[in-house]
């Protein structure tokens, strides 16, 4: 076990936990931030997605002691009030079935939207392919992602 | 009555409007609010600043009951939908009845009541104006929240009257509405949790928290047919954050204080396993479906006329076989649950589409009764019938029996991929005896499944439409477990008959919507036997679907059709393939569905879509198979969901025949595969008979979606 401070949402954190500690863990078992979540542990389904440094990364695979003082943003993090334009486009659309994976997806989508604000359907498809959705609500998340995109101008 | 704390401040007050009569209200305070919180029934409460709260009794997993059940209650309620609140209920067989997810059974069953239960309301709320202005309650209306007196224009919401209501004596018999008057039920309405999902709020049981719980994770025989021989826990037990590694069954648990360092702990254990049943592989699999097709030992399940003379005198016959493998439900959110076993009693929190079955399968293993034993149901990380079982709960209360303390067991992906209540592998032999004009007169299916039960579904179509037809069916009993999956049995089984069906169509140089409704006007006519589906609600869907794909007319594009009955609902598909550089690329799904009266136009929509991307998902890809009793699959790295790149567009249409509702869970699913393997064929001529259709030696070098 060794001691880690970790740049979250704005706010510094100190964790004591084994260096191979995946961050999805230190965030979920350590912090309480339970809103990224655990769907395989080895970065097939995406519901782990957090940002570093603004870009998507699968938390299930990322060693906490890779993180050093990378800036970390959760679903918690993503906005004050859920008012991301994200998330607002994905209660527009009314995405979410189960919903287990939807943080993982909206990370995925604002990452994206973040560096390419009017992305093609290919890029969109291409940068959400890497999420699984298992109530398959993929045409809404694709729709959510446009409408997200056309509000962020 | 049950007290449950209100969201937002306020306060809820009960009384038995189906028990005792007479109301007993009791009033708590809450915060510095002192607003009476006024309970009609189980299901809703008003507060005085209009808040209104209904229960959810029903797990939810997706199927979005928490919103279609209030919205039927605001509906007779005449409420303002921006002021209902929702909550799931606990557990409570004595308030709810059915408090179980699965069959799409939620909303059929509970329809008229919700209804009901809103009208009374209103009922009360209008009596109660009438009272207060001394005017007729047939002269009063109401809206949104609010009774109004139209010719004084004298108008108070349902919160200032709330208080007042409750004294009204409740109505044994209330109207309800028409369904030309409703102003919610059948528009779109978004998800009521919404928010909380993206947000990323503790919704789920994985998110579960209790201070002092401890995490443990459960290692189970690695192959099907094994037991324990030999446990060595010194290593695990050693192991940082580990503080205790016990076992029970066939299984060993390691118990600790975070989940990272459980499964660090679990791997370092050493245990031994030894043969104690049949090792099956998929292999053996393979090779009894051949045998056991051609045995003697079915169970007859369907017999009409004579199969042997109609076969015997026919001009020509049609064989076909079809096989699927067994499927792994992969809810996203891998199974877990936590119990606290206590002297008094025990307290279970997580997510079941049982919660009846997880408290009495509790009591019955601890020996006490279940009046001790409380469940919280958590929103369920997708359900697909895999938490039907209570497997995994019993792994909870194991545990936290065994270490007195609350826990949280939580498994794993490949724990949950491999530890059994799979979909079941099926194989189905069907034969179809033609005569010389070539009309159907006899028809025989034989389906040999592995743990499947009755792996037909005799009563469906085209049974009642044939002379000539004998249902039959063998099962094989493995050490392989399996559970209803989606749609059960009939999530395969109508690819086949669609399939098939299709075949026959082909071989008598019909077009395959006109053979069905030839079929379906012969099972009207001069039914054979039983008739256990509805002709008419088949043949609208049928007539729509093929309306709204503009089906044969469509010179360019190779159309597949199919159409199922299952869980009290019909859905008719077509599926669309375009060739573009000698390559089949499937672009569209058309579904035309009845489940009556639509409660949710939005939910429904994705229910539909949502189902026909499961089933196209599953046809095209899904396969779980076996060595040595070992699961060969064991994550999505190796068994493959479908995702984004590999969706074709979809479009859904609703009959509207004013039934009813009859249920949409499940119904969608099962004519996928066939809409799909159809339209292939009419594309390529190659048949597919066998899921997943990506690893058929027809689909080799074919590329079905540019994106694939």
């Amino acid at each position: 076990m060794a001691k880690y401070k970790l740049q979250i949402n704005g706010r510094t954190h100190e964790v004591d936990v084994d260096a191979d500690t995946p961050l999805l863990w230190v965030l979920r078992d350590n912090l309480g931030l339970v809103g990224t979540k655990y769907g395989c542990g080895i970065a097939q389904c995406g519901a782990c997605t957090v940002h570093l440094n603004g870009a998507a990364v699968r938390s299930c695979v990322m060693p906490v002691s890779a993180v050093r003082e990378g800036k970390i943003t959760t679903i918690e993090g993503l906005s004050e009030k859920g008012n991301h334009p994200v998330q607002l486009a994905w209660d527009e659309v009314d995405v979410p079935q189960c919903g287990y994976c939807q943080a993982g997806q909206i990370m995925t989508a604002a990452a994206l939207l973040a560096k390419n604000p009017k992305p093609s359907a290919e890029e969109i498809d291409n940068a959400m392919n890497g999420n699984i959705c298992r109530c398959g609500t993929y045409h809404r998340i694709r729709e959510a992602v446009v409408l997200a995109s056309n509000k962020m101008k | 009555m049950k007290v449950a704390a209100a969201t937002g401040g306020g306060l809820i007050l009960g009384f038995h409007w189906n028990g005792a009569g007479a109301s007993a209200m009791e009033v708590l305070t809450k915060d510095s609010l002192s607003a009476v919180n006024h309970r009609f029934n189980s299901y809703l409460s008003i507060a005085p600043d209009g808040v209104i709260t209904i229960l959810s009794p029903n797990p939810e997993l997706g199927q979005n009951i928490k919103t279609s059940f209030p919205l039927i209650v605001a509906e007779e309620l005449d409420a303002d939908w921006s002021k209902v609140k929702v909550l799931q209920a606990p557990l409570d067989p004595a308030n709810f009845e059915r408090q179980v997810t699965g069959g799409s059974g939620a909303v059929p069953h509970s329809w008229e009541r919700l209804r009901k239960a809103g009208a009374t309301a209103r009922h009360m709320l209008i009596e109660a104006a009438a009272k207060k202005w001394n005017v007729p309650a047939s002269s009063l209306t109401a809206e949104k929240s609010i009774v109004i007196h139209k010719s004084s224009g004298r108008k108070a919401n349902y919160g200032e009257l709330a208080t007042a209501a409750a004294a009204i004596p409740v109505p044994t018999d209330v109207k309800l509405k028409d369904i030309k008057d409703f102003k919610l039920i059948g528009t779109p309405v978004r998800n009521v949790d919404n928010h909380e999902m993206i947000t990323g709020k503790p919704l789920y049981g994985l998110d579960f928290h209790r201070e002092g719980m401890l995490i443990a994770m459960v290692q189970r025989p690695t192959a099907f047919g094994m037991k324990i021989k030999s446990v060595d826990i010194a290593a695990a037990k050693a192991m940082p954050g580990i503080v205790d590694v016990v076992t029970f069954n066939n299984n060993v648990a390691v118990v600790g204080k975070s989940t990272w360092q459980v499964m660090k702990a679990r791997k370092a254990l050493k245990v031994e396993y030894e043969k104690d049943g049949a090792i099956e592989s998929t292999a053996d699999h393979d090779r009894l479906f051949k045998e056991l097709l051609d045995s003697g030992n079915a169970t007859v399940r369907r017999k009409d006329g004579d199969v042997d003379a109609a076969f015997k005198s026919a001009a020509k016959v049609i064989r076909s076989e079809y096989q699927c493998p067994f499927l792994s439900h992969a809810p996203l959110e891998p199974m877990n649950f936590f119990a606290h076993v206590r002297e008094d009693g025990v307290e279970l929190v997580g997510p079941t589409q049982t919660p009846d079955r997880a408290r009495n399968d509790t009591a019955k293993l601890l020996g006490i009764s279940p009046d001790k034993i409380t469940v919280e149901m958590t929103r369920l990380g997708g359900g697909f019938g895999r938490r039907l079982q209570s497997d995994y709960v019993i792994d909870a209360v194991e545990v936290s029996r065994a270490v007195k303390a609350p826990v949280k067991v939580v498994w794993t992906r490949e724990d949950d991929m491999t530890a059994g209540i799979y979909r079941p592998a099926v194989r189905y032999r069907f034969e179809a005896a033609l005569d010389a004009k070539g009309n159907m007169i006899g028809y025989k299916l034989r389906g040999v499944g592995i743990n499947a039960g009755n792996s037909t579904r005799e009563d469906n179509f085209p049974s009642g439409a044939v002379d000539n037809l004998l249902i039959d069916s063998i099962d094989h009993q493995s050490p392989i477990t399996t559970g209803a999956w989606r749609a059960p049995i009939t999530n395969f089984l109508a690819f086949a008959e669609q399939s098939f069906l299709d075949e026959v169509a082909h071989a008598v140089k019909k077009d395959p919507v006109q053979f069905r409704l030839e079929l379906l006007d012969r099972a009207k006519t001069s039914p054979v036997g039983a008739i256990r589906y509805d002709i008419d609600r088949m043949k609208a869907v049928i007539q729509l679907a093929a309306e709204k794909s503009g089906w044969g007319k469509k010179p360019n594009v190779a159309q597949g059709f199919s159409v199922y009955f299952s869980h009290r609902s019909y859905v008719a598909q077509v599926a669309e393939i375009e060739m573009k550089n000698n390559n089949p690329v499937l672009k569209k799904i058309y579904a035309a569905a009845d489940c009556g009266i639509v409660v949710n136009m939005s939910g429904a929509k994705q229910q539909v879509t949502g189902g026909i991307v499961d089933g196209f998902g599953h046809a095209m890809f899904g396969k779980l198979t076996f060595k040595n009793g070992e699961p060969e699959q064991k994550n999505f790295n190796s068994y493959k969901l479908i995702r984004m790149k590999e969706i074709p567009e979809v479009e859904v249409h609703f009959v509207d025949n004013g039934i009813d509702p009859t249920g949409l869970g499940e119904p969608a699913l099962p004519p996928t595969g066939g809409a799909v393997a159809n339209a292939i064929f009419k594309a390529t001529g190659k048949r597919l008979r066998n899921q997943p259709f990506m690893q058929e030696e027809e689909m080799k070098g074919v590329n079905l979606g540019e994106k694939l």
